[in-house]
């Protein structure tokens, strides 16, 4: 089972689950929904904040929310 | 008064929705504070035809009705509330036209409030740069509103968006979704308990359990509710959630192509050069030396004019007004008062034009990305490191920087802590010091003198984060701390938008911040000028008794001196004399720190009164010999290794600055936050400097 911070920088996936209650609703509305892909475009360093792209939506999340959304890995760079 | 249309202007944040809001409002607009809390009111008047008039508010930007913040937390209370005198006739959702499916989970829940809502789709003039077309009939008909298409520099749609507000109330205002259809049960049961009350309305409210905070529910008419757990609401949530985008994305499918193959931009690339490990870093750092050599060097131009204006305005009233108190009173108190407002326009402007552009242009959010892990630790923002720098140059603007801050608490922290870095005023205090008690001589090449005054830089700048780490600890909140942020385009800032900020910050510090600024140097002028007894009002005389037949003396900087020696200042500068006497000071260097209260530098012009320097073209020079040569009636000096190291370190941690605590006052709409500042920072200096002082001496 993958996660979001398990992905690498340049890595797709398509998400599966986000039912953990731990999960910010203003994610869910940004489009963090399943079946919508999503794309890391950049790590910050020491394990900062993740920057993704979901659906065309541009977002930084900490590692700490990205470890609850489960992933399908399908592409790796 | 003809009656005004209430306009809410609601959208996400950077959809250039404060861009429409400048177009529609001009300069016709007034920043003020919500009441109680420190969110940004923006409300401006808007002409629309035969004579009728709009009352525009700029709603604080907000991604959805679950509040996750202040800001958005105010606009579901305002929209929640039919009674609120703001509560608007309309509503205009601003979108961006490049995002309009996320900015549409808005549009639909404010529909389903029942509130006439207008779409207008912003940065519809990159449409054709990102292969974006648009079937406006259609999607008018889809989502069930008037659809106008606008620009950000305001060339597009705004006559047909003023049409539109006309006729507001050809409207529908027929809710997008259907409730019941996400848990027949529960809405059923909801909506047979409570028959009186608007079934989405009352799950906004019940649903805010889940989100920043509870909601207060008496103002509502709905007394307790068993309501579900936390878990269950978020599910429920989440299936809303899925709804919304269903009815989005099947309105979109039929009113909007999107072409990725004519998309040109330039997005990826800054983002991998900006947002990079090691470039990322290094670009921010150069832009942040800029900012300081701007607010530090460049300012200092129109400051250095701004004072000796305010001088030359003095020294003229003097001279055409009849002499006496009225006229030493404005000349001295009021006109040097004013000026040392007027003193930090260019450096809050500077500031704010850096912090506009950084902002309008999206580079703001990859400060965030890239300092979010480093500030985190010590419950700071990635955006604190602005303020925090430029804090070198200057507490006030600093403070004022820190409204981008959107976490109260990050914010809290940052402006408790700014005016522990050093500022420019400290400089001249710092540099006379060292030149007095630091032995010459050199370590590694660099003298000791450079040296402590490095030391005194990082010092600071050590103090901010300590007491930032410490406060993270103190400070309870209610607000969860997550970080989603949006990293939005990159564009090009709009000058109209930046000069408004500019403006409108500089005339908030000179207004709000002005007035207390002026009322204690007024009061500090007159405690100065102003004594008790014979001493004091007769001190031509007993300095002229005093050195008849002497040759070579200035008698008038000794008139001066004994002036102040026998001021009310001067009368409390030596009543407190067994106070800091175990710091190492003696009642002269104590007069130094209560006017040195308007401002640090002051503590030198204070120096140079008291030992009666004059008027000489080298004062540094004349104040440090002076000084040097002051010694106590046993012969010892004034000022050793051991006073002066406790001086230094007094000044880098106390609170001497009365226009900091007028800004972080108007910043916290407070008077607790400045107070405590100034008790727990005077507090730490004295304890400092009393322990450096005993053990070095």
């Amino acid at each position: 089972m993958y996660t979001v911070a398990d992905l690498n920088k340049g890595d797709t996936a398509i998400i599966k689950d986000v039912s953990s209650i731990d999960i910010p609703i203003k994610l869910l509305e940004m489009g963090c929904l399943p079946g919508n892909e999503v794309k890391v475009i950049q790590q910050a360093p020491f394990s900062g904040p993740i920057y993704i792209n979901i659906e065309g939506t541009h977002l930084a999340i900490r590692s700490k929310t990205a470890r609850l959304i489960i992933v399908d890995k399908i592409k790796d760079e | 008064m003809s009656k005004q249309i209430k306009v809410s202007l609601i959208g996400n944040p950077n959809t250039g929705k404060t861009s429409l809001f400048n177009t529609l409002t001009g300069l016709n607009q007034k920043v003020g504070n919500y009441p109680g809390i420190t969110v940004e009111k923006k409300e401006g008047i808007c002409k629309l035809e035969r004579g009728i008039k709009a009352h525009i508010l700029d709603l604080p930007g907000t991604y959805s009705l679950n509040a996750s913040s202040i800001d958005e937390n105010l606009v579901i209370e305002l929209l929640l509330n039919k009674n609120d005198k703001d509560f608007p006739d309309v509503a205009v959702i601003v979108s961006d036209v490049e995002n309009l499916k996320r900015n549409l989970v808005l549009f639909t829940q404010i529909k389903d409030l029942k509130i006439p809502t207008i779409l207008a789709i912003n940065m519809a003039d990159r449409m054709k740069y990102k292969g974006i077309s648009l079937d406006i009939p259609i999607l008018e008909k889809e989502l069930d509103t008037k659809i106008i298409l606008t620009s950000r520099d305001g060339s597009l749609g705004i006559n047909e968006l003023k049409d539109c507000i006309v006729n507001f109330k050809q409207i529908s205002t027929k809710p997008s979704i259907d409730l019941s259809l996400i848990d027949e049960a529960y809405f059923n049961s909801l909506s047979s308990t409570f028959p009186n009350q608007d079934l989405y309305k009352l799950w906004v409210v019940i649903s805010q359990d889940a989100n920043f905070g509870k909601m207060d529910r008496n103002s509502l008419d709905i007394l307790d509710f068993k309501t579900k757990s936390i878990s269950e609401l978020k599910r429920l949530q989440q299936k809303e959630t899925i709804k919304r985008y269903q009815l989005i994305n099947s309105a979109l499918k039929l009113g909007q192509i999107i072409d990725s193959s004519k998309a040109v931009g330039y997005r990826a690339v800054l983002d991998r050069i900006l947002t990079h490990k090691t470039y990322g870093y290094l670009i921010f750092f150069m832009i942040l030396l800029t900012i300081f050599q701007v607010i530090y060097d460049w300012s200092s131009i129109p400051m250095n004019l701004i004072d000796t204006a305010f001088a030359d305005l003095a020294s003229y009233t003097k001279e055409i007004l009849p002499a006496g108190v009225m006229t030493n009173l404005i000349a001295e108190g009021i006109i040097a008062g004013i000026g040392g407002i007027v003193i930090f326009i260019p450096q809050i402007a500077f500031l704010f034009v850096f912090i506009s552009i950084l902002e309008e242009t999206g580079y703001m959010s990859r400060v965030v990305f890239l300092m979010d892990r480093i500030m985190r630790k010590y419950g700071l923002s990635g955006k604190s490191v602005v303020p925090l720098i430029s804090g070198t140059a200057c507490a006030i603007p600093a403070i004022m920087a820190t409204r981008n801050i959107e976490n109260w608490k990050e914010r809290l922290i940052t402006i408790l802590v700014t005016p522990f870095t050093t500022c420019s005023a400290r400089l001249p205090v710092y540099l006379i010091i060292i030149a007095l008690v630091i032995p010459h001589g050199s370590f590694l090449g660099i003298s000791y003198q450079a040296l402590t005054l490095m030391m005194l830089y990082m010092l600071g700048f050590g103090m901010a984060i300590f007491s930032a780490y410490i406060l993270n600890k103190i400070l309870k909140t209610n607000t969860k701390s997550f970080l989603v942020i949006e990293m939005p385009n990159y564009k090009v800032p709009i000058l109209r938008d930046v000069l408004i900020t500019v403006f409108e910050k500089t005339k908030s510090f000179v207004l709000e911040a002005g007035k207390i600024i002026l009322a204690i140097s007024i009061i500090l002028w007159v405690l100065a000028s102003y004594g008790p007894g014979e001493t004091f009002n007769n001190a031509e005389s007993i300095i002229t008794e005093k050195y008849e037949g002497f040759e070579n003396i200035n008698l008038e900087s000794k008139i001066a001196s004994h002036k102040l020696e026998h001021s009310y200042i001067g009368i409390i500068g030596k009543s407190i004399e067994p106070v800091i006497k175990p710091l190492g000071y003696d009642w002269k260097i104590g007069i130094g720190l209560i006017t040195s209260f308007a401002a640090r530098e002051v503590f030198v012009g204070t120096l140079a009164t008291i030992y009666s320097v004059g008027n000489t073209d080298d004062v540094e020079n004349t104040i440090k010999e002076s000084m040097s040569s002051e010694v106590y009636s046993d012969g010892s000096k004034v000022f050793t290794l051991a006073s002066g190291i406790s001086l230094l370190l007094f000044y880098a941690f106390a609170m001497q600055c009365m226009s900091t605590l007028a800004v972080v006052k108007k910043e916290t709409n407070s008077w607790k936050w400045p107070l405590l500042q100034l008790i727990i920072m005077t507090l730490i200096a004295y304890v400092v400097a009393f322990i450096s002082f005993q053990i070095l001496n």
